[in-house]
């Protein structure tokens, strides 16, 4: 096991980004640190900068006045960086692709290594997710 | 205080100016009247009779470009459409915002969605368009054989 | 000359960073002048409408919203019907009335947390968030989703509620009542929650009326507005409930009209509830042929007030032209009138107060000096702005013990 997957494999740092989203995937987000799933028992903690974050979790169909804020987020995140992209707006632009300010999906901005999909993905399928990211990473 | 007592006294007040009244039930009235009389309408509605402004709607039709203007009298629950058609080449009519606060973000929007231009709007300035797209592209616009 | 210096308002949920909305300009410690920005939730979904049809309409305006996201849907059906003139069956109401009351209680739960969290008191949002989980079993348990339900159609809705369900729900909605009790007799009585949020973030009637604001930021100033008494639809005439309004229009009175609208929304549920046993289980829609030319004015009363949709038909099977307005839009606005004048510790409690739906308003801005450009503060560091005034206020609410 490399020094890098050894971090890892130890409490992840997440930082959320929500591109033009209607909410759904970011209340679900923040439902795994609630008391019933309670995210922080693992360690993962939710903060307040790209800066210090090992997970960078992106939701929202990005529309074209987000995409360079996602560009410029990715940038400033330490690398190396794990990305997942949640929901099916985050994973393919779900009901907003014809829209006439649809700039997504986020694979198409930024690589992306994991997704979650549903509308919204409910936090068992999110906490999920993240622990498959591990797993494989 | 009903309907018939208010569309009664808005007739009255505004006889030359009104094109057409179309009276769905007693909670839905669209009155059409000549877009130079809507600052007078408005502060009537909004002032004399206290009906609160909801919002408004534009539309491209072959018409022209036509706004609704949605007030609602809360008491007894009408929704009274203000209707105007404007002008195909040139859209404009007189901004709202200066009677109250509560039209001055929608006509910016209308304004940045179909290009119609609200005179003397205190800051006409974008709201939604920013980085989205550029000037002189009007979205809701659509295209008419 | 006094220096004006930029400040951000953070990010609404503790994890955002960067998105412009609102930028602060203070002097020293107060708040001169708001200006915001938009855009980054724009997803031209007036446009998109257009194409659909009206059943797949519903699915789209569900999305606007995650939070309200019942109140889209329950405008839409009630200005489609009323373009084709359609009445739907009495179980139908019912259901859809407690759907809408159902989002009430987990929409006003989670302003509590929320609005707790951006005070210091992060046990109040775990327990509030912890509470509303029941909410959404029950959703999961009657539509399949916890959020985004898909319950409505044109003529009715799609799911039942069967009678073997309800005594679930009658026992889930006895939990909640007592956790509210809870929650209430936390909030109400504590001193330094008094302090932080009387006096602060005042809307007076006159402002209310003049940027046209609506729901609990309207009613917690005095202006008894409310869609299911007003123009009632559904449901709500059928049950006894009341408006709650309050006088004092600050911070704590938003937080009791919520509060002690979810024992109404509670109520207004079991009724529906005896309701439902009177009606033939399986009754809940209508064959509706095809929408009409016309026009139809639809509104409905979200948790954070009426929202409104107005729809134009040409026979076809899509709107022409479909306008949303959510309430959001509207009270955000007044932010202009409840911030100015006050500390900047007291602008996000000030902001959060009109509860604004994250997608309508979620990116808030960062702090900028006026007079050198340099950024001075972010989102995280204005939300401890906030925390450290709390922390003060308790000290000295001690030593004054």
């Amino acid at each position: 096991m490399g020094f890098k997957n050894y971090c890892f494999k130890k409490s992840l740092w997440v930082f959320h980004f929500g591109g033009a989203s209607c909410n759904n995937c970011d209340i679900e987000i923040l439902d795994c640190l609630t008391p019933r799933h309670d995210l922080e028992r693992f360690g993962i903690l939710l903060v307040g900068s790209i800066r210090h974050a090992d997970v960078l979790l992106v939701n929202g169909s990005i529309n074209t006045h987000d995409k360079e804020r996602l560009i410029e987020v990715y940038n400033q995140a330490p690398k190396p960086i794990l990305v997942v992209a949640i929901g099916a707006c985050g994973c393919t632009g779900g009901y907003f692709t014809e829209s006439y300010t649809f700039a997504g999906p986020v694979d198409k901005i930024i690589p992306v290594n994991a997704y979650v999909p549903g509308c919204p993905p409910k936090p068992e399928a999110i906490i999920a997710g993240i622990i498959k990211l591990i797993q494989n990473s | 205080m009903n309907t018939g007592l208010i569309i009664e006294n808005f007739m009255e007040q505004f006889k030359s100016d009104i094109l057409e009244v179309s009276v769905k039930n007693q909670k839905r009235i669209i009155i059409t009247i000549m877009p130079d009389a809507i600052i007078n309408v408005a502060d009537f509605l909004y002032r004399k009779e206290e009906f609160r402004f909801i919002i408004a709607t534009a539309l491209h039709t072959k018409k022209g470009f036509e706004i609704h203007y949605h007030f609602s009298k809360d008491i007894i629950g009408l929704i009274l459409n203000i209707h105007v058609i404007l002008d195909k080449d040139n859209p404009q009519i007189e901004s709202l915002s200066n009677i109250f606060n509560a039209s001055n973000w929608i006509e910016r929007e209308m304004h940045e969605l179909l290009g119609i231009n609200f005179l003397n709007h205190p800051n006409q300035e974008k709201l939604i368009s920013e980085g989205n797209w550029a000037e002189g592209v009007y979205p809701l616009r659509k295209e008419f054989k | 000359m006094s220096k004006q210096t930029l400040i951000p308002i953070g990010p609404y949920h503790p994890l955002q960073e960067e998105p412009e909305l609102f930028r602060l300009y203070c002097e020293g410690e107060i708040v001169k002048d708001i200006k915001w920005e938009t855009g980054y939730n724009h997803r031209g979904i007036e446009k998109l409408s257009e194409s659909k049809t009206y059943e797949q309409v519903f699915f789209l305006v569900e999305r606007i919203c995650g939070i309200c996201s019942n109140s889209h849907p329950f405008a839409f059906a009630n200005a489609v019907e009323e373009i084709a003139d359609i009445e739907i069956t009495n179980r139908a109401k019912y259901i859809r009335s407690i759907i809408g009351e159902l989002e009430r209680i987990h929409s006003h739960l989670l302003w509590v947390g929320l609005a707790g969290h951006f005070l210091g008191y992060n046990t109040v949002f775990m327990w509030a968030w912890k509470y509303r989980e029941p909410v959404l079993d029950l959703f999961e348990m009657i539509s399949g989703n916890r959020n985004s339900y898909a319950m409505f159609k044109v003529g009715g809705v799609r799911r039942d509620i069967e009678d073997s369900k309800i005594p679930i729900i009658q026992k889930i909605l006895d939990d909640i009542k007592k956790k509210t009790d809870l929650l209430t007799g936390a909030v109400m009585d504590d001193p330094v929650i008094h302090a932080r949020t009387k006096g602060v973030g005042i809307l007076t009637k006159q402002d209310i009326i003049d940027y046209g604001a609506v729901g609990p930021t309207a009613r917690a100033s005095g202006v008894a507005i409310d869609v299911r008494k007003d123009d009632p639809y559904a449901a709500y005439p059928l049950v006894n409930w009341k408006v709650i309004t309050s006088e004092a229009g600050d911070v704590f009175a938003k937080a009791e009209v919520r509060l002690l609208e979810i024992y109404e929304s509670i109520s207004i549920i079991r009724q529906c509830l005896d309701g439902l046993k009177k009606e033939k289980e399986g009754d809940i829609s209508l064959k509706v042929k095809e929408i009409p030319e016309g026009i139809g004015n639809g509104r409905a009363e979200a948790p954070r007030g009426e929202v409104f949709h107005f729809v134009q038909s040409d026979g076809s099977n899509s709107p022409v032209r479909h306008k949303i307005r959510a309430p959001s839009y509207v009270n955000i606005a007044t932010f202009k009138k409840s911030c100015i004048g006050q500390t900047i510790a007291d602008a996000t409690i000030s902001l959060a107060a009109v509860d604004p739906c994250y997608c309508c308003t979620e990116r808030m801005a960062v702090a900028y000096d006026l007079t050198s450009g340099e950024k001075i503060m972010n989102a995280f560091e204005l939300i401890n702005e906030s925390l450290k005034k709390t922390i003060e206020l308790k000290r000295t609410i001690k030593s004054q013990l």
